[in-house]
């Protein structure tokens, strides 16, 4: 993480595969879950959402007479 | 927005507890009473303060300033206690020349001579010794001092965690400066002098109980050149300066708005700090605010004097990462506040002790 | 860093906001609770009271371990502490906790061997490397920890190490719940469930709350917008005259929570018939124990306990904070009395504690910081 290094049991997460390039929860030296890349762009995709309709509404706003 | 009355009376309430002199409580020293925080401070206040009691001693800055005939002195001492002895980026003997210089270089002295006291403990190795007073011997040439005296005990083993160090430094101010915490005013820019925390990262890391690697090194560095350089030709506009050791940068900035009863808003996203400090302290869950540093200074400035002075830093190498990092305002005074990248605003106070790291 | 930074942008926060805004009844007041020390200290780290309308208030609930230890529990702790040959180890939150005759880093000045560790596996790697001294491991936390402390034992076991011991602590979250519901003084409209603990139960356990009580709960993220986004949800099933358990955070957190954990925290505790809770009192099944067969490894069972219980100090109101009856500045004591350098409660002491957190970070209203920070 930033070049951070570090050790981790991943005993917890004997029901999933993770490799390389996964992002996972880590909690007292213990790998809890890992990240669903899947949701976290679904999660992602509505922010944007929620920002650009913020957006559109702050224009019609201020083009309205 | 309205105000909350009862919560505003609730506040002020509190606003006078905190104005009033600390009592010491405990009757034995905990480690927090180390730190550099508040808890250091209560203890300065009512044991040391109390019993020593003298116009130097009173501003509790990092020096004393003294005056012998004509000539005008900087006096300070600070003992090095840091375990391991040996770390990326030095090791006990550069913290004990550089500290003590520091100390005295952000009172705008020319720091000269050093003391150095040597407790070592029974058994530990002659070549780690010899090790750690060459690296003294290189500090101290590069920053231009002399260590003119020093002592050694030897105590039993268990005792020392191998060697302990204390110096003592005397620099001469040789320019009619007039720095001080209680300074600062209101418009004023708070400088830091490049990215915080290394320090307090590196040694955490290599003391080696967390499985942590991280590729970061101490920042230890004497900085009386660039505080000439800051000085020189910055007429005046450099109101107060300090190193920030022991609590890091939130608690210098603390003493001084409490020194100088002013606020101060330090802006999130202004803060330098190295991506592997960051993710460090986000695995220990530290703010990278409190993290020792022991190379970094942070100044208070006129804002006229800004643009020079930063300039100034930026061409000497120990100023590179040189950043302007808050204001200082008129309320609420004695608090420093923190605009969250986030767009809000939260309180930075004093720690008690030392950060302790959160689990959940 | 990734999946940290992207929920943290100040611009989706101002849409959010609004968005929440927009949800708001006129002359309606909104209370959500959240369950986590987690969301208190992000909430308050970040500054996300600043984005939220002055009707819509978050109250911290019992959701911090620390915080609900009760003092007897900390003095049976450096009872143990206190006997020959023990090295307690302890994560650092607990050691200014204060019990009734002082906290661990008092013991520890008094001479007793108390040191603080970042993970179980320390206080195991701790124990093999003193096979003279008896390590005892001071567990808390609620579900999230269990998980670590229960797989720390079954290495100890497989390693064969007969020095380590656990002093077990750990609490579950759904009877602290169950109890907030059931309290006659609170008026919520719904809960950010905690996020980390989930990750271990999943969703399902607390349907009940949506079932039982119609009020919905959002389990929540800990960044920024997360937490902002939870609340969106939450207002938004008001809205629509909804009470669900939804999942904000369902990049982390699975429905169906972590099998292998909850396997491991069953194959080496048990629930208790019931735990004292600081503030909450007595809660049945509401706190774990080690099962009889790690009696080796159950400093409560190595070491005969005081157990001894010591009421609160008569100025302490962390029971109201905990609750989410009262906000911290309403406490009696607060800020005077009851500072982080002279705890009076747990509240105070923790780093994730409602009374610590508004002290240390939110300590001015609103507007008068706001004004500053211009």
């Amino acid at each position: 993480m930033s070049g951070v290094r570090r050790r981790i049991n991943v005993g917890l997460l004997t029901d999933e595969t993770i490799g390389p390039g996964d992002w996972i929860l880590i909690h007292v030296g213990f790998a809890l879950s890992k990240i669903d890349e899947s949701e976290a762009r679904a999660a992602l995709e509505f922010l944007e959402g929620i920002g650009q309709a913020y957006e559109d509404e702050l224009r019609a706003l201020q083009e309205s007479p | 927005m309205t105000l909350d009355v009862r919560e505003e009376r609730v506040l002020q309430r509190i606003e006078k507890a905190r104005a009033r002199p600390a009592r010491l409580r405990d009757e034995r020293i905990t480690l927090a009473y180390g730190s550099g925080g508040k808890a250091t401070a209560t203890l300065v206040e009512a044991v040391f303060l109390d019993a020593f009691r003298n116009e130097a001693l009173e501003p509790l800055e990092d020096q004393a300033l003294l005056r012998a005939g004509p000539a005008r002195l900087a006096f300070t001492t600070d003992s090095y206690v840091v375990s391991p002895l040996f770390f990326p980026g030095g090791d006990i003997g550069d913290l004990a020349v550089n500290g003590t210089v520091n100390d005295l270089a952000v009172s705008g002295a020319r720091p000269r001579w050093l003391s150095a006291g040597f407790i070592l403990e029974e058994g530990f190795p002659v070549a780690d010794l010899t090790r750690i007073v060459a690296s003294m011997a290189r500090a101290a040439a590069a920053a231009g001092v002399e260590v003119v005296t020093g002592d050694t005990k030897v105590v039993q083993r268990g005792k020392a965690d191998g060697c302990y160090i204390n110096t003592a430094g005397v620099g001469v101010l040789e320019t009619p400066v007039r720095l001080g915490a209680a300074r600062a005013r209101p418009g004023d820019d708070v400088i830091v002098s490049g990215p915080v925390g290394d320090h307090g990262i590196t040694v955490m890391l290599a003391r080696g109980d967390l499985d942590i690697e991280a590729d970061v090194r101490s920042d230890t560095a004497p900085l009386h050149d660039l505080v000439a350089s800051m000085l020189d030709g910055a007429d005046d506009g450099v109101h107060a300066l300090r190193d920030a050791t022991r609590g890091g940068v939130a608690t210098v900035v603390n003493e001084m708005a409490r020194a100088s009863n002013v606020s101060v808003v330090i802006e999130e996203g202004s803060l330098p700090v190295r991506p592997e400090v960051v993710g460090a302290c986000e695995i220990l869950g530290i703010d990278p605010l409190y993290v020792a540093c022991e190379g970094r200074l942070v100044a208070v400035v006129d804002p006229a004097a800004t643009p020079a002075v930063l300039g100034r830093m930026h061409a000497h190498p120990l100023g590179v990462g040189a950043a302007v990092i808050g204001r200082v305002g008129d309320d609420p005074p004695g608090v420093v506040l923190l605009r969250t990248a986030f767009g809000g605003t939260r309180i930075v106070d004093m720690l008690v002790g030392d950060p302790l790291p959160r689990i959940c | 860093m990734r999946f940290v930074d992207e929920f943290r942008d100040a611009d989706k926060a101002r849409s959010l906001a609004a968005r929440i805004a927009s949800l708001c009844e006129p002359g309606r007041h909104y209370k959500f609770m959240e369950v986590c020390g987690g969301h208190t200290h992000t909430i308050y780290k970040h500054g996300i009271e600043d984005y939220l309308p002055e009707t819509v208030q978050l109250v911290h609930g019992p959701g911090c371990p620390v915080c609900v230890m009760p003092m007897g529990r900390v003095d049976d702790a450096i009872h143990i502490a206190s006997q020959p040959d023990v090295v307690l180890t302890s994560f650092g939150d607990m050691m200014r906790v204060p019990g009734g005759r002082g906290s661990f880093f008092d013991a520890k000045a008094a001479g007793a061997d108390i040191r603080m560790v970042y993970s179980p596996l320390d206080a195991l790697k701790l124990a093999q490397k003193l096979p003279d001294r008896r390590v005892v491991f001071m567990a808390i936390g609620f579900e999230t920890t269990a998980p670590s402390t229960a797989m720390t034992l079954l290495r100890a076991r497989q390693l064969g190490v007969e020095n380590f011991a656990v002093f077990c602590n750990h609490v579950t979250i759904i009877p602290a719940i169950k109890a907030i519901l059931d309290s006659p003084d609170l008026r919520l409209d719904g809960f950010l469930g905690p996020g980390h603990v989930s990750t271990v139960i999943g969703c399902r356990p607390y349907e009940f709350i949506a079932r039982d009580h119609a009020k919905p709960l959002v389990c929540a993220g800990f960044e920024p917008l997360d937490v902002l986004q939870s609340v969106y949800m939450l207002m938004r099933q008001l809205a629509d005259g909804r009470a669900e358990v939804e999942n904000q955070y369902a990049r982390v957190v699975p429905w169906a929570g972590n099998r292998r954990a909850l396997e491991v925290i069953a194959d080496t505790m048990e629930l208790r018939p019931y735990f004292e809770w600081r503030g909450l009192g007595f809660i049945s099944q509401s706190a774990l124990r080690l099962r009889p067969e790690w009696a080796a490894f159950d400093a409560e069972r190595i070491w005969p306990l005081p157990g001894i219980r010591v009421a609160d100090p008569k100025a302490c109101q962390c029971g109201e904070v905990l609750k989410g009856v009262i906000r911290p500045w309403e406490c009696k004591v607060f800020g005077t009395a009851c500072t982080p350098e002279t705890p009076i409660g747990t509240c105070m002491v923790s780093s994730e504690g409602a009374c610590a957190a508004y002290y240390n970070y939110g300590r001015f209203t609103r507007q008068r910081v706001e004004e500053a920070a211009r």
